[in-house]
């Protein structure tokens, strides 16, 4: 098999990571920021998805190239439905 | 013809006949989880774009029924969804080393992970309906805008629920897993399954690391209005 078999140290690290990414975006939200509030909790939480898709999941050992186009493509489709959606309800001064 | 049979005698037995290879076989396993995954994300993705849409529409209703939540169990809940990534991170580890004593261990802390996390949903869901606050069954809103702080629930349910029944299908998928690993089903040439619910189990943490923030932190602080 040539399946990439990361360490064990590698994925207790993540986690403190995840530990870590969890307490700050937790501390943050006692803290008024205004609109920067929702920036920081989806900017902390896409870290957490990126180090649980790319390590845990395994994405970044991934040799078969068009699981990789899969994965991008669904994104990205997710991507028009959130980006499209907002741009349409945030530019309407009537709502 | 007699060099023909250990050919056939050498192939693992957990290839199936429709692949010409075993890393064949699990590529095309995990490529077809990816594309069953894109669709629970398109699935989850609606109900965060409508809770994003309608956030943005009744902002001050939004931040009324987001002071509702429990911080510190949706925090707890966080954490101890992350270590049950851990030790299904450590559990597909074992499979992929051949060890079947790491699979059985470590997935059985993940289905008490698991547990946890909708043990501590379920008090939740309870301090919630004992207050009223289950839009259409049970339902009281003492402040103003009582309709649109219920719309704020019913996304509140609608999600967690799901997101819920989730987990309840992936305790279901990984008790099934620890059962065959135990039973000696798997090897460090064929794990296919152990992988593949191990994808499973880490989307299903995925959809809690944006609903945590969304839910429970972002409107935290505010002053509502």
């Amino acid at each position: 098999m040539s399946e990439h078999i990361a360490s064990a140290k590698l994925y207790i690290g993540v986690w403190a990571a995840l530990m870590c990414l969890t307490t700050i975006t937790a501390a943050v939200s006692w803290i008024e920021l205004g609109p920067f509030n929702i920036v920081v909790a989806l900017a902390v939480a896409t870290c957490k998805m990126l180090l649980v898709a790319l390590f845990f999941m395994g994405v970044k050992y991934i040799n078969q190239k068009m699981t990789v186009v899969v994965i991008i493509a669904g994104l990205f489709w997710l991507f028009i439905l959130l980006a499209l959606s907002m741009t349409d309800y945030v530019s309407r001064p009537w709502a | 013809m007699s060099d023909r049979a250990p050919a056939i005698a050498t192939h693992s037995p957990g290839l199936q006949h429709h692949f010409s290879s075993m890393e064949q076989q699990i590529e095309a396993s995990v490529m077809g989880m990816w594309v069953f995954l894109i669709t629970e994300i398109m699935f989850f993705g609606g109900m965060f774009c409508g809770y994003m849409v309608y956030r943005h529409l009744y902002y001050s209703a939004w931040v009324a029924g987001s002071q509702k939540m429990d911080f510190w169990w949706g925090t707890i809940n966080t954490i101890v969804l992350l270590c049950s990534s851990l030790t299904m991170a450590l559990g597909v580890r074992g499979a992929q080393l051949g060890q079947r004593k790491a699979v059985v261990i470590f997935l059985l802390i993940t289905i008490l992970f698991g547990l946890g996390f909708l043990g501590i949903k379920g008090i939740e869901y309870h301090g919630h309906w004992t207050e009223h606050q289950f839009p259409g069954l049970n339902w009281a809103w003492p402040g103003a805008d009582g309709n649109l702080v219920a719309l704020f629930f019913s996304f509140y349910w609608a999600m967690t629920g799901f997101h819920a029944l989730h987990m309840v299908i992936g305790l279901g998928l990984v008790a099934f897993i620890v059962y065959q690993a135990w039973k000696g089903r798997y090897s460090a040439e064929y794990y296919t399954p152990v992988e593949t619910v191990g994808l499973y189990w880490h989307f299903v943490d995925i959809v809690w690391i944006y609903l945590y923030p969304l839910l429970y932190l972002i409107s935290h602080k505010h002053i509502s209005g």
